[in-house]
């Protein structure tokens, strides 16, 4: 049987040669990324900005009243209520944001919440509430602060963890393809308004442990390179590594992608925002890899003799031998 | 590393099967078979996301706890130095900016007043202190200071109490399997799987239930009440409902503030209809203490009217128009049945000691669950249908240990889950979805390098050898990397987030252990049996 291969035998591409263009376009990438965040703002969803969320079905209609559901809520007078289609077309979801004279007040989205699930049902018997979500001004506040802990330590806690196995070139190198992955996703979450929850910090976690694990699959090449050819210059070096773990690079990648996108198009609808983050991330966190980790290496001096003992085996025989003979 | 003795083969197999054989049970009741009764079915229990239910978190106002304290003090030290002998005289009694201060009409009496009041305080903490400090400030002026640890056991004290009367109201409501914790300071978390309408449940949470008798002050000028203005010894307390002030002419009523009896004396309450006018009334019963109290209020007041006041507000304020001795009596204000039914549960669960807010509310219904379960079972299905296909064109035989694997994998992740208790959410399917892609990432390292050392010239069993040294360093690192990021997002998440989490961190090990060990041993095994010349992979 004749088996597939996605990646050619002995492949050669010179994937550092473009390295200065990549990192410049790369770093414009991230600059604007968060220029995006900074500007349009990220689309907080309850989790973050407190406020209502409510999914409803009518059950004997073609399709969801949106304008007169719209009416009756702008109606009650807490702001503009941002209703959406959500799978079929009598299924919505109505989200209202907490006022914000009213994020002090811990019981304000519970009572907003009641008033907008009770006009509902008066103007529409048909209707089934699906769900109902409701997050106080204080509850959102601290779901901000862990997320922002959540992010600083995971991506901190593994730099160190590289730091240690490797060497400190390499625990700044992946730190930083980490806040290259982290960033991008951030900026395509500002620039489509999707919804940021919860969830996508989750998916922002998993992505730091997935980018990760390919960038610890090209340093681990790196580093067995480096002890091997050591007179070898290190673009070279870093480029036949990549190019030696390309195939795996590919296929892991592909199995990931696999897996995702049936869950994109057939999954829960509410597992959307989640799902493209990673699936996103994937894309950001292999290219990353390959052009953010590796290449930085050069910059911050990695050379030959970073893996090398200070002594050679001969040497280290001889020493415990004269500490052996010394001990009585 | 391809010797496996025969007791390491049964040993990985025993626990392989063993774990996957617990996923059985949940196996069998997605898929509606019926599970023999005889043996034991751990099953993995579903989120309120998945199974249709409310999570509700209640938070309760902690500065509440400190008023409450205070108001109680002053009450306590007014009695208590009234009743002493010889009658200690106080004046300029304070409760503002926290703390209890008051004057002593004599200050002789400084020594006496502080063996009155002493008692009054007790032990809070370990560190030996009191819950109160008290200071003579000037010869004859008390500060009674509430100190911190005094007010931490007192917020305490009601959150353990409030959670029983959480428990009581629920479990009134005939709900079955509800979760009620504790969470940090002054939190509780409620969970009850599916609910017809958690807006009942709600408002039966958030009503504290303090009731109260008291007498109104006719001679209060209504001007006064109506500008909020209460004459001295009086409240001004709102009426709950339009009506009833309408029929008043005025938004509130004024009240003394002492001389009125609680309602948290009651043996019973019940719904009932007034057998006037047949509008939907609470019937209540006093226990024995409260029944006299009650007594002693109606025949001394006979002819004046007294404000019926749920948590601040007044319910009504019917006239008195004979001493009520019996023990029981009406409270009669707007209800409907069903509000009434409700408030009849809260009294007879007891009032809240602290009031309680809903600062987070996530409720799904059943229908919802299901269908998430559904779409997330088919995507599950055509995405690793899919990585098979991938593994076995690939990988041709090895792609197959893969696979096989990779069944191992689901299931052993689903057995876990279900004898350890975790529950799994709707990001947790998203958790086996990354999972299930993810978990292959160590069989491809492997046999990508089993293909580059073969190339390399070796021979084929330290080719499949060197694969398995080499790449192992790798899956260790990435593993160990992923574990931190799985483990902090347990940490700092919440509820939903943290069921992705746990798939993600049982996903690794398991991943691990059937996709290094198990497939080492299944290669180990054909290498001995067939003694392949070539490595197709």
């Amino acid at each position: 049987m004749r088996l597939l291969k996605l990646v050619p035998d002995n492949t050669n591409i010179h994937f550092l040669r473009w390295r200065v263009p990549f990192y410049v376009v790369s770093m414009i990438l991230i600059a604007a990324s968060w220029g995006m965040v900074m500007t349009k703002g990220l689309n907080y969803g309850i989790d973050f900005a407190g406020g209502q969320e409510i999914d409803a079905t009518f059950t004997r209609s073609a399709e969801a009243p949106v304008a007169e559901l719209r009416d009756e809520i702008e109606k009650l007078g807490y702001g503009d209520p941002v209703i959406q289609r959500f799978g079929g077309a009598n299924v919505v979801s109505i989200r209202t944001k907490l006022p914000a004279e009213a994020e002090a007040n811990a019981g304000a989205a519970e009572a907003i919440s009641k008033k907008i699930v009770a006009t509902i049902r008066a103007g529409h018997p048909d209707v089934r509430i699906d769900s109902i979500s409701t997050v106080s001004g204080k509850v959102s506040g601290e779901f901000r602060n862990m997320a922002i802990y959540a992010l600083g330590a995971a991506m901190l806690a593994v730099a160190i963890y590289i730091w240690v196995r490797f060497e400190w070139q390499f625990g700044a190198g992946a730190l930083f393809a980490l806040f290259h992955d982290v960033s991008l996703t951030l900026g395509m979450f500002a620039l489509f308004q999707m919804e940021f929850s919860l969830q996508i910090i989750a998916a922002l976690l998993a992505l730091i442990g997935y980018s990760l694990n390919d960038t610890i699959v090209v340093y681990d090449r790196i580093r067995e390179d480096l002890k091997k050819f050591r007179r070898m210059p290190l673009p070279e070096l870093l480029d036949m590594s990549v190019n030696e773990t390309l195939a795996r690079t590919v296929m892991t990648s592909a199995s990931l992608l696999l897996a995702l996108v049936p869950l994109l198009f057939f999954g829960p609808e509410s597992l959307f925002g989640m799902t493209a983050a990673i699936t996103l991330g994937i894309f950001v966190g292999t290219y990353s890899s390959i052009y953010m980790a590796a290449p930085i290496l050069i910059w911050l001096g990695v050379s030959g003799d970073s893996f090398v003992p200070t002594e050679t085996a001969v040497e280290r025989q001889e020493r415990m031998a004269r500490e052996r003979s010394a001990k009585p | 590393m391809l010797e496996f003795p025969t007791w390491k083969k049964l040993w990985y197999w025993g626990l392989t099967l063993a774990i996957a054989a617990a996923a059985l049970p949940s196996l069998f009741a997605v898929s509606g078979l019926p599970w023999p009764k005889l043996l034991p079915d751990p099953q993995v229990s579903l989120g309120l996301d998945l199974a249709g239910g409310s999570h509700i978190l209640l938070e309760a106002d902690q500065k509440q706890v400190g008023q409450q304290r205070l108001e109680s003090m002053e009450e306590s030290v007014r009695g208590r130095l009234k009743l002493a002998d010889p009658r200690i005289d106080i004046g300029d009694i304070s409760s503002a900016g926290g703390r209890l201060t008051f004057m002593l009409k004599d200050p002789s009496q400084v020594d006496a007043a502080r063996e009155e009041i002493l008692p009054l305080t007790s032990g809070a903490g370990l560190t030996g202190q009191r819950d109160w400090d008290i200071k003579v400030e000037d010869g004859s002026r008390f500060v009674l200071t509430p100190t911190p640890e005094g007010l931490d056991q007192a917020v305490s004290n009601a959150m353990d109490s409030a959670i029983e009367v959480v428990r009581k109201r629920i479990d009134a409501l005939g709900t079955r399997e509800p979760t009620i914790i504790r969470q940090g300071e002054n939190r509780i978390v409620v969970q009850v799987p599916g609910l017809d309408d958690p807006q009942a449940l709600k408002n039966l949470l958030g009503q504290t239930a303090k009731l109260e008798f008291k007498l109104v002050d006719d001679a209060a000028a209504p001007s006064d009440v109506a500008q909020g203005i209460a004459p001295p010894g009086d409240e001004i307390v709102p009426y709950a409902d339009q009506q009833e002030a309408k029929i008043a002419g005025a938004p509130a009523l004024a009240v003394k503030r002492l001389g009125g009896i609680k309602g948290d004396q009651l043996t019973d309450a019940k719904q009932s209809f007034d057998s006037r006018n047949n509008t939907p009334v609470v019937s209540i019963t006093f226990d024995q203490t409260g029944g006299a109290k009650f007594a002693k209020l109606t025949s001394e007041n006979v002819d004046k009217r007294f404000a019926i006041i749920l948590d601040g507000k007044v319910l009504s304020a019917p006239k008195i128009n004979e001493p009520i001795m019996g023990g029981s009596a009406q409270i009669s204000g707007s209800f409907t049945v069903q509000s009434a039914t409700q408030l009849a549960i809260a009294l007879r669960s007891g009032a809240l000691p602290v009031d309680l807010t809903v600062v987070e509310e996530r409720t799904v219904g059943p229908d919802l669950g299901a269908d998430s379960i559904r779409k997330g079972l088919i995507a599950m299905g055509v995405g690793s249908g899919l990585v098979v296909l991938l593994m076995v064109a690939v990988y041709g035989r090895f792609g197959i240990y893969a696979t096989i694997a990779l069944v191992f994998n689901v299931m052993m992740i689903l057995g876990v889950m279900a004898v350890m208790g975790t529950t799994l959410t709707l990001p947790g399917i998203a958790g086996f979805v990354l999972t299930i892609g993810a978990a292959v990432d160590a069989n491809v390292l492997i046999y990508e390098r089993m293909r580059e050392e073969r190339k390399k010239g070796r021979r084929v069993i330290a080719a499949v050898e060197n694969g398995y040294k080499e790449a192992s360093r790798a899956i260790y690192d990435a593993n160990v990397t992923n574990f931190i990021a799985g483990v902090l997002l347990f940490a700092f998440g919440s509820g939903p987030v943290r069921g992705f989490a746990v798939v993600l961190i049982i996903g690794l090990f398991t991943s691990v252990f059937t996709g290094v060990t198990l497939t080492r041993m299944w290669v180990a095994d054909w290498l001995r049996r067939a003694r392949p010349t070539e490595l197709n992979v």
